[in-house]
């Protein structure tokens, strides 16, 4: 290295063969995990159908496990979990904060316009 | 993975200078902060969809019933493929997992296994987006039907196919008596224009050249109606179940020689499955997805060529692999939303 005020992080990235297996064993777990969640979804989908009295209750019950699959693709396979806490929450807090506004202006907004068109 | 990350330093010295507060190299904080805005695109394109989906509530599509088929299988396979297509990028996702993994460990040999394994999943990804994208645009065999109450109303049920036409009246090529008979493909295309355009007539079909023939098809089976827009007879939502009476109502309309009563398929001005903004919808969230789908298909072949001609192994590390993973996972995550939102609520 020519300058000695650069640190190499790239090169702490590295791991041993031991440390591998028990990242890979995570790695399927999760695996596992996401496409019987996926599974669950289809399943539910295609079973209880809009009209029914449950409806709103699986709606629910599918944004929940969309927010845990999405919560394990950023934590563990984009290793977000194992960023420093100041990255974590540069990338996530713009959504808890713009997102959630977002949506509950689009359902105001949006119930609204379906009652004025009605 | 450990890294940098996990070392214990005190403020002071990250908030320093001389070293990242992030722990990370420039280049992955860069991906990061690139994903961030990526993912506030998304969010917009989610945001406006949600919008439009509670204006309209009862005449938007259901997922279930507009996404219900497989190749060379047909219909009533309710999101079954739509879930295949989120296990195969949830499988290429975890095989890029084990890329960046194998990396870690310098393991040059294991990279390039999953890193092929992870372009291929993608290409099959892209693949099956292209049929459903096909799939959408060319429609059902029934399309979605205007009743005579000016109410609309989408079909379910069994097609008779459409045998041959029978000619009446002479025409610039055909004589009075001559079968005209066509791939089954082709003739339920003309077959379909003909209605679209409103050039059926009691049973009578006027094809291009000016001759009128008789439209031998076998019957249609097990109709259902449901409406999706009111009229001034039936009410949104309501289903005309009654196979017999849905069949009438169905041929009456398809008859009657009115252009523009029947649409099928969709494009970005009208569709058969609900409203004009959910066919603009699917084209640009699923298509911006795609898109990106394919650019992160590029950017792994790019990075395997490098792998293969041991670039990266000579540079000590592979975290050109973690980056073009974090796009990668990044791809995944964003159709995780659009799964939910698009075709399951």
């Amino acid at each position: 290295m020519l300058r000695d005020d650069i640190v190499e992080y790239s090169l702490d990235g590295h791991h041993s063969e031991e440390a591998g297996k028990k990242i890979r064993k995570k790695i399927w777990m999760v695996t596992g995990i996401l496409t019987l969640i996926t599974a669950i979804e289809v399943a539910i989908g295609a079973t209880v159908h809009q009209d029914s009295d449950y409806w709103t209750t699986v709606k629910i019950f599918f944004i929940i496990l969309t927010l845990v699959k999405a919560a394990y693709i950023v934590l563990v396979f984009m290793h977000l979990g194992d960023e420093r806490k100041i990255l974590k929450w540069v990338v996530l807090i713009p959504y808890f904060i713009f997102a959630l506004y977002l949506i509950a202006i689009l359902l105001y907004e949006g119930l609204a316009v379906l009652e004025s068109n009605s | 993975m450990a890294g940098h990350a996990s070392k214990e330093i005190d403020s002071k010295t990250l908030w320093g200078g001389k070293v990242s507060p992030f722990s990370t190299s420039y280049g992955k904080l860069m991906m990061w902060f690139f994903l961030v805005s990526d993912a506030l695109t998304f969010s917009g394109l989610l945001i406006a969809y949600g919008f439009t989906r509670h204006a309209f509530q009862g005449s938007w599509p259901i997922g279930e019933e507009t996404f219900n088929s497989l190749p060379f299988l047909g219909h009533g396979y309710p999101l079954i493929y739509v879930a295949l297509m989120t296990f195969i990028l949830i499988v290429s996702s975890v095989t890029m997992v084990l890329a960046v993994e194998a990396g870690h460990r310098m393991d040059r040999k294991g990279v390039t296994k999953w890193m092929i394994a992870t372009v291929i999943g993608g290409f099959f990804f892209v693949g099956s987006q292209a049929w459903e994208w096909s799939h959408f645009i060319h429609g059902s065999e029934f399309g979605k039907v205007e009743l005579a109450d000016g109410s609309q109303a989408i079909v379910k049920g069994h097609w008779g196919d459409v045998k041959n036409f029978t000619v009446t009246v002479d025409g610039d090529h055909h004589e009075k008596g001559d079968v005209i008979t066509m791939k089954e493909e082709d003739i339920q295309h003309t077959y379909r224009h003909a209605v679209a355009d409103g050039h059926l007539h009691e049973g009578m079909i006027t094809l291009h050249d000016g001759s009128v023939a008789r439209v031998n098809k076998a019957v249609n089976h097990d109709m259902i109606l449901i409406v999706k827009e009111a009229g001034g007879k039936y009410k949104q939502g309501q289903k005309i179940e009654d196979h017999k009476e849905a069949a009438k109502m169905y041929e009456e309309v398809v008859n009657a020689g009115d252009a523009g009563r029947v649409i099928y398929g969709a494009n970005l001005e009208q569709n058969e499955y609900g409203p004009q903004q959910y066919g603009q919808f699917f084209f640009f969230i699923t298509g911006f997805h795609g898109f990106h789908v394919f650019s992160g298909v590029v950017f792994n072949l790019i990075i395997l060529l490098g792998v293969l001609r041991g670039l990266y192994h000579r540079r000590g590390h592979y975290e050109m692999i973690e980056k073009t993973g974090l796009y990668w996972h990044f791809v995944d995550l964003v159709w995780v939303f659009v799964f939910t939102f698009f075709y399951l609520v």
